[in-house]
């Protein structure tokens, strides 16, 4: 397989740009980026807060699953590690913040599965694998804190942060037609067990 | 002299941004090996990380983990008195690295904001023979201490008897549950024991063991290589992305059990597998 050109994004996404993405697609995301964890996920599921009510957009918006470690500088706040954390905490929030907020982008690790992925179908989403640890690499796609919600009250690494973001690399894992290279690698890899463990 | 705390902070700050250099061979080995695609690519991304974080001496992972340390004491040596620097030296090292602040109360859920609290940072303590202080130290982030798992065996599902062809299938089954969601390739640590406390202890500390050390035991080192490879052709790959590259290394620690109790627990360590050693 000849390696693929990466595609670059912008944020935000149109509802064509998401459903264009192919599972497998390595692509460099530009533009705002708004980290969304634990505590903001049950929040905007349990809170539902009014557009008017929060700093950002997320109609359109690429969510980042991640807690980042920051120090300050210069008077500032300064990115030190910001690589993704596991999706799968988000699970049971996702289907409703992607069709209530209409998220278009999903960037974490390790995947999504079932009720997410048809939330991603219908509503015109797509989730996107960053590389989990590669903290340094990623802080350095990270241009600028363009803002912060709920710095007092989640801390630092729950607050939802918007970053601004240059040429972030990440991989294409679940698309708008339902495919997810997640289910691909189980399902080969549970074919692979049976024959491991048969008798 | 140096005081022991700022050796405690100085080998914390080293872990946590570098990859000791057997993993950093490992995967260079994983790297070449790997055909063109998104596995390919997660295992060049891993490199250049470790390059990045490294040269500009910024932690690998912004989950800076839980620190765990196993220290090894001379004779005449306290263990309170070491405790003590060990536990400042976290201090320091939070403030200084910087770590991200991860000790939480559970009962106010209120963030320590310096990795200490109750049972934490994790130190462990046993007296030697040598004349030299040893403290290991481990940076266990919280996505690869998620996915251990733990099986008590006979296990009707998974036809695991109380042997090691019944731990073959317990390491087997644990890797394709968790997949990709603990930053593979995986260092997969394994404790058989007769209670459940010793054999989670014994699989965390084998993590600790260097990639190219196999287990004494001719017996259990065989096990290691061919579950080794057994986990590598699920093709789960780096960061579950499909690929010939899911675990770097299999150690199994074992002890004596009870006659009626057989436990395995598999402890996993994502790609970094951030550890060091400090002689003091």
């Amino acid at each position: 397989m000849a390696e693929k050109k990466p595609i670059t994004i912008e944020t935000p996404l149109t509802e064509a740009a998401a459903r264009a993405l192919r599972v497998g697609d390595p692509v460099l995301i530009n533009g705002i980026v708004l980290t969304a964890r634990d505590k903001v996920h049950k929040y905007l599921v349990n809170k539902r807060p009014l557009p008017q009510d929060m700093p950002f957009e997320l109609a359109g918006a690429a969510l980042y699953h991640a807690g980042p470690l920051m120090k300050e500088a210069n008077g500032g706040l300064e990115v030190v590690a910001a690589g993704p954390t596991t999706s799968q905490r988000m699970q049971m929030y996702e289907p409703f913040v992607i069709r209530h907020y209409g998220i278009r982008g999903i960037i974490g690790k390790g995947g999504m599965t079932g009720d997410v992925i048809r939330a991603m179908q219908e509503a015109g989403c797509v989730y996107f694998h960053a590389i989990g640890g590669a903290g340094a690499l990623l802080a350095g796609k990270i241009k600028n804190i363009e803002g912060v919600w709920m710095l007092e009250e989640f801390g630092r690494a729950e607050a939802m942060w918007a970053f601004r973001v240059e040429d972030f690399p990440a991989v294409v894992t679940i698309d708008t037609t339902g495919a997810s290279l997640h289910a691909q690698v189980e399902k080969l890899s549970k074919e692979r067990l049976e024959g491991l463990l048969s008798p | 002299m140096l005081k022991l705390q700022d050796g405690i902070k100085e080998i914390i700050r080293k872990t946590a941004t570098s990859i000791p250099r057997d993993v950093e061979e490992a995967l260079m080995r994983a790297f070449k090996a790997e055909p063109d695609g998104p596995a390919r690519e997660a295992l060049a991304n891993m490199l250049e990380n470790a390059a990045i974080a490294k040269n500009a001496s910024k932690p690998l992972c912004q989950d800076s983990g839980t620190p765990v340390f196993y220290a090894r004491v001379p004779k005449g040596l306290n263990f309170a008195v070491i405790e003590k620097s060990i536990i400042e030296g976290v201090r320091l090292a939070t403030r200084s690295v910087p770590l991200r602040p991860n000790a939480v109360d559970v009962l106010t859920e209120k963030n320590s904001g310096d990795n200490t609290g109750v049972g934490f940072p994790e130190i462990y303590f046993e007296q030697c023979e040598e004349d030299t202080l040893v403290i290991d130290l481990s940076l266990k982030g919280a996505g690869s201490e998620n996915a251990g798992m733990f099986y008590k065996l006979p296990d009707e599902r998974l036809k695991a008897e109380r042997d090691l062809e019944g731990v073959r299938r317990c390491v087997l089954d644990a890797v394709y549950s968790v997949q990709g969601r603990a930053c593979p390739p995986y260092t997969v640590g394994v404790g058989i024991a007769g209670t459940r406390v010793a054999a989670a202890a014994l699989s965390r500390k084998a993590l600790m063991r260097k990639l190219p050390e196999g287990a004494e035991d001719p017996r259990i080192k065989e096990l290691e290589e061919k579950l080794l490879a057994q986990i590598n052709e699920l093709r789960i790959g780096a960061m579950g992305l499909g690929g010939g590259c899911t675990a770097l290394g299999v150690k199994i620690n074992h002890a004596h059990r009870h006659t009626g109790s057989y436990f395995v627990d598999i402890s996993i360590a994502c790609w970094a597998n951030r550890r060091s050693r400090l002689v003091w």
